[in-house]
Formats: structure tokens, C-alpha cells, sequence
């Protein structure tokens, strides 16, 4: 679980090196949009050196790939995969088999690697109208699949749309998203808010997809990601609430009680899970990756 | 590996490296950094571990290092090289 997820241009070594100083429970190194053609080959031998030699404490290593209709995303696996890292992103996912297709090629290279299987997961983003209709088939695709995630941007274009700061023209991907990765059992993730210096507008526009369901944000600018990361936290008195939840029902449990209350309040199922979720979510912050050492 | 055409990889931007490779009769490193003082043997030497690594024999490898870290000026060179080609 994560709650902000930064971009970082796989081909620029100053961001590179700084990643997890930045803030941000993920960082995506990106060999997609943020690399020009005549750079992949360049980008793809940098981020697989860095993966070898930098730690990123603390940070989730996401990996955007080339899409599954160019020459290079089998490449890119090829050098990233041996690396290990968290999560691959395949950028313009359409339709279940472009997930099958990238979890397969992975699969053979994990064996190579002497790798369990299923050790490096997916976060398929969508970003074309058949990939937003497709949502449900692509989050229950494979079970590599740990989360998705929405890209605005592209979405507009395919959609003949111009793209707001409201996101009218996006709401219903949102809510689509979510309710396809829910039904899944998968975390998903908004699109970035594009106006590095809004940051007004980062917090709404972070609040108002919190609101739709969405698990986290990523971002383009490391100025965004305290505003995702504060704006995706529960706050004090949520853990608060949700430990009391936890203890009084296992207290009623020791009491063999059935049904119990807090603040006059009964506490069935939903409010359980929810308590459960902002434990988990509290345990999570700061990527939830366990550190080596 | 002989490097029989010139290839450039890398950037002049700060904490990159420029490294550009180019045919020559024998194998020759040439480098220039704004830590030249303190690091050049250090540079030479990641240089000259990727050049083994690629088996590379003859060739000039010029480097312009604006302060990368070791696994950059790494990756830079191996993207020159590869880029480069050559005759095994």
C-alpha cells in the first residue's frame, strides 16, 4: 500500500540518484515518455546500474516499461527483471492479454533468475478508452496484478478531449477504476495533477479522488508529494478511532460477546474492515517496504 | 572487440558524463572531470572495469565527467560502447 507514487526520468542521473529523498512511498524510474527513442537503450543500461548500486532506502522501486506494441519492452525486462524491483508498470494497457502478455515474459525471466514465482508485481496503467471499459478484465487479468493506476493525460487525447483541472471529462475513468480494482481486491492510483505550481489544486484534486476510492496519487513533481502523502494519511484521530474499534472487539471476543458498541455507536463488519484498513494503511506509510537492514 | 565506428552516450548536464568512443590503433582513456584531482584514478577505473567487461581491445574512450557517480559513468560508457559496436 502506498500513497504517493513519483516519477522519475529514467535518463537523468541527478534525479536518479536523489529518488528516495524525495518523499514518496513509490518512485516510478521511467523508461516510457520521459525518454526519448534515441535514448531507450541509454536509459534502460542507467536505471538497471542505479537499481545495482543505490539503495532507495525506504522507497518502492516501480519500473514504467515501453508498451507491449513497441520493440522495447522486452528489452527493458531483460535488463530491469534480474534487478528485482517491487512493481513493472506497462504503460497503455488495453486489455487483459497485454497484461498476460508482460506477466508471461516475466515469469520466464524470474525463472532464469531463480526468482519465486510471481515476485515482481504489476501496475497496469490505463490510459485509452478500451483500457478504461476493460478495467475489471485487466485487474483480475493475473494474479501479478497488485494494483492499476490511471493516466489521465493520454486518456484525454484518446477520449478527443481537452483535460481540466476539474477532470470532469475524467470522472467517470475514476470511478470506473476504482470500482473494477475494488471488485479485484487491488490498490489503485489516481493520475497526476499536472500544474506543478497549484498546490491548492493538488489538494483538492487529490482530495476529491481520495473521496472516489482511490488509494494513492502519483505525481510529476517532487513539490506534489507532501500534498499527496498528507491529503492520503489518515489522520490522528482516524488511527486513533481505529485501534479503539480493534480492542474493543477483542475484548468482546474475550467476553464471548456478540454485539458490541463504542461511543453508542454498534461496530459491525464495515466499520471493522475500515479500522482494519486504516491500521494497515498507518503500518504502510513510507511505502511499507521493509528495509534490508 | 576492436571499436571500428564513433558513438557518443551521456550528457554535459551536472552529476552526468559525456563519453564518447572512437577507433584507434590501441586502447587509450582519456579523462577530463570538474573532480579531476580527487577522483580521476577512481574514474579510470570503472571506465576500465566496463571496457574489460565488454571485451572491448583497441579503441579511444574519451570521458567528460560533470560529477556522475560511479554506476553512471558505468552506464554511459557501456551504452557508448554498445553503440559503437565493433569486430570480435
Amino acid at each position: 500500500m502506498r500513497r504517493s507514487m513519483l516519477f522519475i526520468p529514467g535518463n537523468t542521473p541527478n534525479l536518479l540518484m536523489n529518488g528516495d529523498v524525495l518523499g514518496a512511498d513509490s518512485i516510478i524510474l521511467d523508461l516510457e515518455d520521459a525518454v526519448s527513442p534515441a535514448e531507450k537503450d541509454s536509459a534502460r543500461i542507467l536505471v538497471r546500474n542505479a537499481l545495482k548500486s543505490l539503495h532507495y532506502k525506504g522507497c518502492e522501486i516501480i519500473i514504467r516499461i515501453n508498451p507491449v506494441d513497441t520493440e522495447y519492452w522486452m528489452h527493458d525486462l531483460d535488463e530491469i527483471i534480474p534487478l528485482k524491483p517491487n512493481m513493472i508498470m506497462p504503460p497503455k494497457v488495453s486489455c487483459a492479454q497485454d497484461v498476460k502478455t508482460v506477466s508471461d515474459y516475466i515469469a520466464k525471466l524470474e525463472e532464469k533468475c531463480g526468482f519465486e514465482k510471481n515476485t515482481v508485481k504489476l501496475i497496469p496503467l490505463i490510459e485509452t478508452a478500451m483500457g478504461i471499459e476493460n478495467a475489471f478484465q485487466i485487474a483480475g487479468a493475473d494474479e501479478r496484478v497488485a494494483a492499476m493506476f490511471l493516466g489521465g493525460e493520454d486518456l484525454t487525447a484518446d477520449l478527443r478531449c481537452k483535460r481540466t483541472k476539474e477532470g470532469t471529462e475524467i470522472f467517470y475513468a475514476r470511478t470506473r477504476m476504482v470500482c473494477a480494482a475494488r471488485a479485484c481486491g487491488v490498490d489503485v492510483y489516481d493520475t497526476p495533477f499536472t500544474d506543478v505550481d497549484d498546490i491548492e489544486g493538488l489538494y483538492k484534486d487529490a482530495a476529491f479522488a481520495k473521496g472516489l476510492g482511490f488509494s494513492g496519487k502519483a505525481s510529476i513533481s517532487p513539490r506534489h508529494v507532501e500534498g499527496i502523502n498528507e491529503v492520503f494519511s489518515p489522520t490522528q484521530a482516524e488511527i486513533d478511532y481505529a485501534h479503539e474499534v480493534m480492542e474493543t472487539i477483542r475484548i468482546a471476543k474475550e467476553q464471548g460477546k456478540g454485539v458490541v458498541s463504542l461511543r453508542g455507536k454498534m461496530i459491525d463488519a464495515p466499520i471493522v474492515a475500515r479500522a482494519q484498513q486504516v491500521i494497515e494503511m498507518e503500518r504502510a506509510m513510507f511505502g511499507g517496504v521493509e528495509d534490508d537492514e | 572487440m576492436n571499436i571500428k565506428t564513433s558513438a557518443v552516450a551521456g550528457t554535459l548536464e551536472s552529476s552526468d558524463v559525456y563519453v564518447k568512443v572512437e577507433p584507434c590503433d590501441q586502447l587509450e582513456i582519456e579523462i577530463e572531470s570538474v573532480v579531476y584531482n580527487q577522483f580521476a584514478e577512481q574514474i579510470k577505473k570503472s571506465v576500465m572495469e566496463v571496457v574489460e567487461e565488454q571485451g572491448v581491445t583497441t579503441g579511444k574512450i574519451s570521458v567528460n565527467d560533470k560529477g556522475a557517480i560511479d554506476c553512471v559513468i558505468k552506464a554511459r560508457v557501456e551504452t557508448a560502447i554498445k553503440r559503437a559496436g565493433g569486430d570480435k
